[in-house]
C-alpha cells in the first residue's frame, strides 16, 4: 500500500470524523464522493488514469491538454490515448473488469456541455463515481483563457485523483531580450508583457494578478509593477541600484535590494510605492535575493557578509540571520538565489559546483540538502505552486532556456523553445 | 572652448589638410631646383616663389598647432573614458587601475565642469542579481578612488549594469577578464578640454 493511499485515507477519515460529528457517522458513509482520493496503490506505484476520448470539435484538444497536464504533475500514470477500453457491455457505464486489467485505477470522463465540461471520475476499484462536476470552459476553443480553463480541469482530476490539487492552471514569468514574457505552464502562449527595457527579475503579486520587476536605466535602476496586459506603473525610482523585487506574502509590500555606495541592502516599500523600510543589516555588504517564508515572518536571501555569496535565513526584520546551507565551515561554495517553497517546509537555491551552478533543495526541517541537477549550468530555481516542481534556467541543451524539474524524481521538461530566457517565476493557481 | 569653437579647429585641421596637399604638388620641388632649375633672376618672380613658401610654411605650422589642440583633446577624453579592469568577484581597485585612475586625476582636477557616470560591470559567472550589486560595488570603489584624491563625488554618478552589458562575448578567461570592470563615460563639462599643467 502506498503512502499516496494511506494517505487519502487519511484524509478521507479525518473528513469522515468531522463530518460524523456534525451529521452522524452512518449518513456519512453512505454519501458518495466524499472520500478525498482515489483507492489505488500497491508498492508505491502511481494511479493509471485514462481519459476517455472527447466528443466535439474541441474535444480532441481538451483531452490532449488534460492528458499532458496530468502527466506533467508527476502523481499519476497517463494511460495513452490508444489504450483499448472496451466499451461497456450492461448498464454500467464504464467496464470497471477491463479498465482493471489495463492498470487503470480511475477513469476521466469529459463531456463539453454549453460553456463548460461536465467532468466525472470512475474509481475502478471500488466500481463507482467518485466525484462528478460542472465547470466553465469560457472563450475560443484554445485561446488563453480557454486553455486556462482547461488546465484548471486537469488540477481538479488531479485532486480527486491523488488528494493533491494540480498546479497547470498558472503561469511563468521570466526574462528573455531584455522583456519579461510569461507561458503557460505547458509551454503554450509566450507573450511580452513589457516593451523593450532592460527588464529583470520577475515577480508574482500572491494574487497572480500582476508582476513586479526591475528595468536597468541609463541612471540607475528602478521597480515596476505591471498588470499582466503590460499597463506598469513605477514604485520606485531610479536611484543607485534597484533589484530583486518580491511581494510580501499579504501583498501589500515588495521587498527589493537598494544599493549605494555603502553596499546592497534589503528594504521593503509599499506596494503601491511611498518610504521604504530598511530589513537587513548587512553592515556594508551586499544582499539581494530576498524570498518570504509564505507565513511572512522569516525571509531568506543572498548575501556577502562573509566575504563571498551565501543563502541566508532571518527574521522578516532581518535580525537572527544565519547562514542557511553550509554544510561545514570549510565549505567555500557560491551560494544564491533562494526562492520559499509556497507550502515553507524548503528551499532551493544555487550552489557552485565544479566551475557550474546547480539548482539545490534543502527541506527546513532537518536542513537536508539535495541536488536537483546535474546537466549543464541550472540557475535561478523557482517553486511551482504544488511545492513540488521548480523551474530553472538551464543550459543543458547549449542556450539558456526554462526546464521544469520534478523535486521527488528529478524528471525534466523543457518548458520554453526560444534562448536566452532566465530569471523566472512561477505564479499561484490562476484557478481556484 | 565653447562648441563652435571646436568646429573652427575642424575647420582649421581641413584647411590644414588641403595646404599640406598644395605643398607636396606646388613646393616640393623648391629645394630640389637650385642647381637644375632654369635661371630665373627675374627679382619679382623670386620674391613671390619665397612668399609662396614662407606662406606655405607658415600655413602648415598653424594648421599643425590646432590638429595638435583636437588631438591632444581627443587624448584626454580617452585617458577619462579608459576602462578599469577588477579581479574575480572583487571590487578593490588593483594596482593597474590606480595607474590608469591617476591619470584621469590631473584632467578631472583642471576640468572643473566635467561630470561623469561610472557604471561597473561583471562577467557572466555569478547569480545574475548578485552580480548587480557586485557591479555597483565596483562603481562605487572606483568613485572612491576619485573622491578620495579631490575629486567631487557630486561630479561622479554611479550606475551597475551587472552581467548584462558585457564587453566581450565568450566564455572564456579573456572575455571574462575584459568584462569584470568600470566604464567612465562623460555626462557634460567637456566641450572645451584644457591640458593639466605639467
Amino acid at each position: 500500500m502506498s503512502i499516496r493511499f494511506r494517505h487519502s485515507l487519511l484524509r478521507h477519515a479525518g473528513r469522515a470524523i468531522v463530518l460524523s460529528l456534525l451529521a452522524g457517522t452512518a449518513v456519512v458513509r453512505a454519501q458518495p464522493g466524499v472520500r478525498l482520493g482515489l483507492i489505488y496503490g500497491e508498492g508505491g506505484k502511481r494511479p493509471g488514469i485514462f481519459v476517455l476520448p472527447v466528443s466535439g470539435p474541441a474535444g480532441d484538444s481538451l483531452r490532449t491538454i488534460v492528458m499532458r497536464d496530468l502527466d506533467f504533475g508527476d502523481r499519476v500514470t497517463v494511460l495513452p490515448k490508444a489504450t483499448a477500453l472496451p466499451s461497456p457491455a450492461g448498464a454500467a457505464p464504464i467496464d470497471y473488469a477491463a479498465a482493471a486489467r489495463l492498470g487503470i485505477n480511475g477513469v476521466v470522463q469529459l463531456t463539453l456541455v454549453s460553456g463548460g465540461v461536465n467532468i466525472v471520475l470512475f474509481d475502478v476499484a471500488a466500481k463507482q463515481v467518485l466525484q462528478r462536476k460542472t465547470t466553465s470552459l469560457p472563450g475560443t476553443a484554445g485561446s488563453a483563457t480557454w486553455r486556462l480553463a482547461a488546465h484548471a480541469v486537469s488540477d481538479l482530476s488531479n485532486e480527486w485523483i491523488t488528494g493533491e490539487r494540480g498546479a497547470a492552471a498558472s503561469r511563468v514569468a521570466y526574462v528573455a531580450d531584455g522583456r519579461i514574457w510569461l507561458i503557460d505552464s505547458d509551454g503554450a502562449n509566450p507573450v511580452a508583457i513589457t516593451s523593450s527595457v532592460r527588464a529583470l527579475s520577475p515577480n508574482f503579486s500572491p494574487n497572480g494578478q500582476s508582476v513586479v520587476y526591475a528595468a536597468l536605466e541609463p541612471a540607475g535602476s528602478a521597480l515596476y509593477v505591471t498588470d499582466l496586459h503590460g499597463a506598469s506603473r513605477r514604485v520606485v525610482p531610479p536611484s543607485g541600484l534597484n533589484i530583486s523585487p518580491t511581494f510580501t506574502p499579504d501583498g501589500s509590500g515588495i521587498a527589493y535590494a537598494h544599493g549605494d555606495d555603502f553596499g546592497t541592502e534589503l528594504y521593503v516599500v509599499g506596494a503601491g510605492g511611498g518610504a521604504s523600510r530598511r530589513i537587513s543589516i548587512g553592515r556594508g555588504s551586499d544582499n539581494t535575493s530576498p524570498t518570504f517564508s509564505p507565513d511572512g515572518r522569516r525571509i531568506a536571501f543572498t548575501s556577502g557578509r562573509s566575504g563571498r555569496p551565501d543563502v541566508y535565513i532571518a527574521d522578516e526584520d532581518g535580525t537572527n540571520a544565519d547562514v542557511l546551507a553550509a554544510l561545514s565551515s570549510s565549505d567555500q561554495a557560491y551560494r544564491s538565489s533562494p526562492d520559499w517553497s509556497p507550502d515553507g517546509r524548503a528551499i532551493v537555491f544555487q550552489s557552485q559546483l565544479a566551475g557550474r551552478f546547480q539548482s539545490m533543495m534543502i527541506t527546513l526541517r532537518d536542513r537536508a540538502v539535495k541536488q536537483l541537477t546535474t546537466e549543464g549550468s541550472n540557475e535561478d530555481p523557482a517553486w511551482a505552486p504544488d511545492a513540488r516542481h521548480v523551474v530553472v534556467s538551464s543550459t543543458r541543451t547549449g542556450v539558456r532556456q526554462l526546464w521544469v524539474i520534478d523535486t521527488e524524481t528529478g524528471r525534466a521538461r523543457q518548458l520554453t523553445t526560444a534562448g536566452g530566457a532566465r530569471l523566472a517565476a512561477w505564479s499561484p493557481r490562476l484557478v481556484r | 572652448m565653447p562648441r563652435r569653437h571646436v568646429g573652427a579647429a575642424l575647420l582649421l585641421i581641413s584647411l590644414g589638410l588641403g595646404a599640406c596637399k598644395k605643398k607636396q604638388v606646388e613646393v616640393a620641388p623648391v629645394p630640389m631646383s637650385p642647381s637644375t632649375a632654369p635661371a630665373i633672376d627675374d627679382g619679382a618672380a623670386r620674391r613671390a616663389r619665397e612668399a609662396f613658401v614662407r606662406d606655405s610654411i607658415a600655413r602648415a605650422n598653424a594648421a599643425a598647432a590646432a590638429s595638435a589642440g583636437a588631438a591632444e583633446a581627443a587624448n584626454l577624453r580617452a585617458i577619462l573614458e579608459a576602462p578599469v579592469l577588477f579581479e574575480y568577484d572583487a571590487s578593490d581597485v588593483t594596482d593597474a587601475a590606480r595607474a590608469s585612475l591617476d591619470a584621469k586625476l590631473p584632467i578631472l582636477r583642471t576640468n572643473t565642469a566635467i561630470r561623469i557616470r561610472i557604471s561597473g560591470h561583471t562577467d557572466a559567472r555569478g547569480s545574475d542579481e548578485y552580480n548587480l550589486a557586485l557591479g555597483l560595488r565596483r562603481a562605487a570603489s572606483t568613485r572612491k578612488y576619485l573622491s578620495d584624491r579631490g575629486i567631487a563625488v557630486t561630479r561622479i554618478d554611479i550606475v551597475s549594469f551587472g552581467e548584462e552589458r558585457p564587453a566581450a562575448t565568450g566564455d572564456d578567461d579573456t572575455a571574462f577578464a575584459k568584462n569584470r570592470r568600470a566604464e567612465f563615460e562623460i555626462l557634460s563639462g567637456a566641450d572645451a578640454l584644457q591640458v593639466p599643467p605639467k
